[in-house]
């Protein structure tokens, strides 16, 4: 799953325009991914801070 | 806000601005919906357009204008740099604005024309009836509300949602999708005319890193790079922070940005029944340079011209809106963009020794006019063995 690090996002952006679901939507500053999100890891390759990652499961 | 309009554009940037105001101009009742709470913040760019482009859509004013540029820098991956001045060239070279007073002085021009403005205000998905765009969903702080209209522009930007929950396909390849960064570094030794651009697989992968002077000691300090060559350790922000700490280490950061530029071919159809799609939202951005507000504005004026017509013939199909996608790519910004996608190709594949190779024999050019064309067009003339590989580019300038 997809796991949003807010304390680093920028709320750019980027991540919504690569990302080959539409799964990503930027609310003012506030990303939102929702459950068309395949894991497939584009959108955190191209976040220019590292706010995006793929882990296999919930962390805890 | 109504429950209907002649038109509704989804986005208050630049593109959404134009088009707006051009549409209430023309005497059509329009609403502008803008997602954030206030036009231009937060700012995602590097603030440049030239002065000649941009008069044709207002009138400079010191008030959004940060520095004013006569000049280029370019510095190759070994460090020689070449700088070409515009003093030939008469009144031309650019700015570098302040989008935040900018975008808001575009706004305030279009609501002064007649258009209706809403901040805060999103749209979450359009209404589409017999499979047509018939306006949009908006969200207003919890408030949801249907609001209809003959045409819709989409002018959301590099995220552009709104054209693809009307089914076109607007995801950027990773390998297109500039990932960028940018400081406003202030206290820094400048030129304050000069933009400079520096290029090299270690300081900025398929990409550049960019000063554009903001003052006498201030300026924006960005960085982009291929989407593809992201990586922890090794994103936009750590190519930035290494070459800061190369080039400005004394510098003071008093803002920190990050952005998406998408430099892909611009999407293969930019209407569909009831849709129009504008500026980034389009993928529009100049592939080569990354600039956008030109041509966000530039489509933003087609869009309206003929959706004003459409409106008031009573025909928004997607035929009839079809005059705008051919408009401007028939234009010359149409064609710019076309040439500049296959240059930057071309570019990306360059090794850093190819780079310095170039940059050194354009050094020693009597380059008049600094433009992407021209720079190319002498390269060439200069390096004759470059037409092997350019072929297709070389055909590409002729025919632009």
């Amino acid at each position: 799953m997809l796991v949003i690090h807010r304390e680093c996002c920028g709320y750019c952006g980027a991540c919504v325009s690569v990302c080959p679901e539409g799964a990503l939507e930027l609310v003012d500053a506030f990303l939102t991914v929702d459950n068309a999100c395949r894991s497939c890891g584009v959108c955190a390759r191209v976040c220019p801070v590292g706010a995006l990652e793929v882990c296999d499961e919930e962390p805890v | 806000m109504k429950s209907r309009y002649d038109a509704l554009v989804i986005g208050g940037g630049p593109g959404g601005a134009i088009a707006a105001g051009e549409l209430a101009g023309a005497g059509h009742s329009v609403c502008l919906v803008e997602k954030r709470p206030a036009i231009g913040a937060p700012v995602r760019c590097a603030e440049g357009i030239g002065k000649d482009v941009l008069k044709e859509f207002i009138a400079p004013d010191d008030r959004w204008i940060s520095a004013e540029i006569n000049g280029a820098r370019i510095v190759a991956p070994d460090g020689v740099s070449m700088t070409v001045e515009q003093q030939m060239a008469g009144s031309k070279v650019g700015y570098i604005l302040d989008r935040k007073i900018f975008d808001r002085d575009l706004v305030w021009q279009a609501a002064s024309r007649g258009a209706e403005v809403h901040v805060k205000t999103r749209a979450t998905g359009p209404i589409v009836e017999d499979g047509a765009v018939k306006g949009a969903v908006l969200e207003t702080c919890g408030t949801t509300r249907k609001v209809k209209a003959d045409v819709v522009i989409a002018a959301d930007g590099v995220e552009s949602k709104f054209a693809r929950w009307c089914g076109v396909d607007s995801a950027v390849p990773l390998r297109e999708l500039m990932s960028c960064a940018q400081y406003i570094l202030t206290d820094i030794d400048i030129d304050p005319g000069l933009t400079v651009f520096y290029l090299g697989n270690k300081v900025a992968p398929e990409g550049y890193a960019w000063v554009f002077p903001k003052g006498d000691r201030t300026a924006n300090v960005g960085i982009g790079i291929s989407g593809r060559r992201s990586r922890d350790g090794n994103r936009a922000r750590d190519y930035l922070d290494r070459f800061v700490a190369a080039q400005f280490p004394g510098g003071k950061t008093i803002e920190y940005i990050v952005g998406g530029v998408s430099v892909c071919r611009p999407l293969p159809c930019t209407v569909a029944d009831g849709l129009m799609v504008v500026g980034d939202a389009a993928r529009l951005a100049d592939p080569m340079t990354g600039g956008g507000i030109y041509n966000a504005m530039k489509t933003g004026r087609l869009a309206a011209g003929v959706a004003s017509e459409s409106i008031s013939s009573g025909d928004c199909s997607s035929s009839a809106l079809m005059a705008y996608d051919r408009a401007w790519r028939d234009s010359k910004l149409g064609k710019t963009l076309e040439r500049n996608w296959r240059i930057k190709e071309y570019f990306i594949t360059l090794s850093d020794e190819k780079l310095n190779t170039i940059i050194h024999s354009i050094s020693k050019m009597n380059l008049k006019d600094f433009s992407v064309f021209n720079l190319v067009k002498e390269l060439i003339r200069h390096n004759p063995r470059l037409l092997l590989e350019l072929k297709g580019l070389h055909d590409s300038l002729k025919a632009g």
